[in-house]
């Protein structure tokens, strides 16, 4: 009989977690966008890197399970994208993702994207080394979808509501929706977004600026405080 | 959904355990698999057969262990005891709880020759 007492995915979380060393090292703040097929995630992207307008440096991890599309779409933003295939795969895990970096040189503080491959369930279970998890949710997807997949929900840090130019031609309770939302994951933030006319996307644009702000101070003051340690080490008697 | 892809990285902690304790054939493996886990139990067997065949654990047995699921209760502001992930909190009736046990899968321990 032999002890082992491991995750099943202890691979994958130490592939992450030295992801998320390398990222912060760089000063990269990286978000992971999950959702089901079609909610809006390259729409979003695309769109956000149009208002960014190349003021902040970002770069973008695509995965599908086949073709380049979506890559093609952040290209013609001038914005570099690796595009990951899964094949059979349903989901992004850190390994790809390691790699995927290796080409997407950012400087600091530029914004990693990484859109996950279209799918509600499995991207859940994998850490990529993300700081922050976003999850998209589109309002012609039904109120129920929290309740329905609970995994992808609860370890979100911000839900998006995206196409809400559509409300008005649907039945949907939005506040039902948000209700579901809560239910799962009482801490998470949620914002309405639309990418199709103006302003849509303010609310999003505004946490983005807040969450990258925040994370860069973090990094800085982390950095001086061992800039410190090394000079006071510096300064003791040989 | 992602049970094969579960199970593949087992075969590799298996391997991986393989050469740390010096053994060649793995004949039964025990998984703690929690409620929350996000896990297929039926799923996972299958994926199991297909994936150890050819394998160092190929026939193996399987065996899946429960594990107690609890939630944080934001209104308690204690941990609870959740039987599903859509009852409300055993203590107060609410229903603003996040899982904090039986969220995980690991490998608890191997028979191996
Ligand atoms: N009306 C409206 N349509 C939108 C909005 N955002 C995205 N769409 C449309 O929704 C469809 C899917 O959008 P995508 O951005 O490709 O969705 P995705 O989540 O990247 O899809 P996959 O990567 O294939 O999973 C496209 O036809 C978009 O034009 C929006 O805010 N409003
Ligand atoms: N406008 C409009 N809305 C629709 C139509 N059909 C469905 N919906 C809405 O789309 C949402 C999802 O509908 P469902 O029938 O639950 O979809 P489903 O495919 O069964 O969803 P899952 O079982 O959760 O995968 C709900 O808000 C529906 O009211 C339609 O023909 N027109
Ligand atoms: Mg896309
Ligand atoms: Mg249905
Ligand atoms: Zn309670």
């Amino acid at each position: 009989m032999v002890e082992i007492e491991r995750g099943i995915l202890a691979k994958n979380d130490a592939y992450a977690a030295r992801n998320r060393t390398r990222l912060n090292a760089g000063g990269i703040v990286s978000l992971n966008l999950l959702a089901g097929p079609g909610a809006g995630k390259t729409t979003l992207l695309v769109e956000t890197l149009r208002a960014l307008g190349g003021r902040v440096p970002a770069a973008v991890i695509e995965g599908d399970q086949q073709t380049a599309n979506d890559a093609e779409r952040i290209r013609a933003t001038g914005t570099p994208a690796v595009q990951i295939n899964t094949g059979k795969g349903c989901h992004l895990d850190a390994h790809l993702v390691g790699h995927a970096l290796d080409e997407l040189p950012l400087p600091p503080g530029g914004v990693l994207f990484i859109e996950n491959v279209g799918n509600l369930v499995c991207p859940a279970a994998f850490d990529l080394g993300e700081d922050m998890r976003v999850t998209l949710l589109s309002v012609t997807e039904g109120e129920d979808k929290p309740l329905k997949y609970p995994d992808i929900f609860e370890t979100a840090d911000l839900v998006l509501l995206t196409k809400t130019d559509l409300l008005p031609y649907l039945d949907v309770d939005v506040d039902a929706i948000e209700r579901n939302i809560a239910r799962i994951n009482p801490v998470a933030s949620i914002l309405h977004v639309c990418a199709k006319g103006p302003n849509g996307l303010a609310g999003w644009l505004d946490w983005l600026g807040e969450v990258r702000r925040r994370r860069l101070d973090r990094l800085a003051a982390d950095s001086e405080s061992r800039a410190q340690a090394l000079r006071a080490a510096a300064e003791a008697l040989p | 959904m992602h049970e094969m892809a579960l199970c593949e990285s087992l075969l590799d902690s298996l391997r991986d355990a393989a050469r740390a304790h010096g053994f060649a054939k793995v004949t039964k493996v025990r998984l703690v698999v929690g409620p929350f886990a996000g896990v297929e139990v039926e799923a996972l067997r299958f994926g199991f057969d297909v994936v150890m065949r050819g394998s160092l654990a190929e026939d193996a047995r399987l065996e899946i262990l429960d594990e107690p699921g609890t939630a944080w209760c934001f209104d308690c502001n204690e941990t609870v005891g959740l039987p599903d992930r859509l009852s409300p909190c055993p203590a107060c009736g609410g229903e603003r709880l996040r899982p904090n046990g039986g969220t995980d899968m690991r490998i608890k321990d191997l028979e191996v020759m």
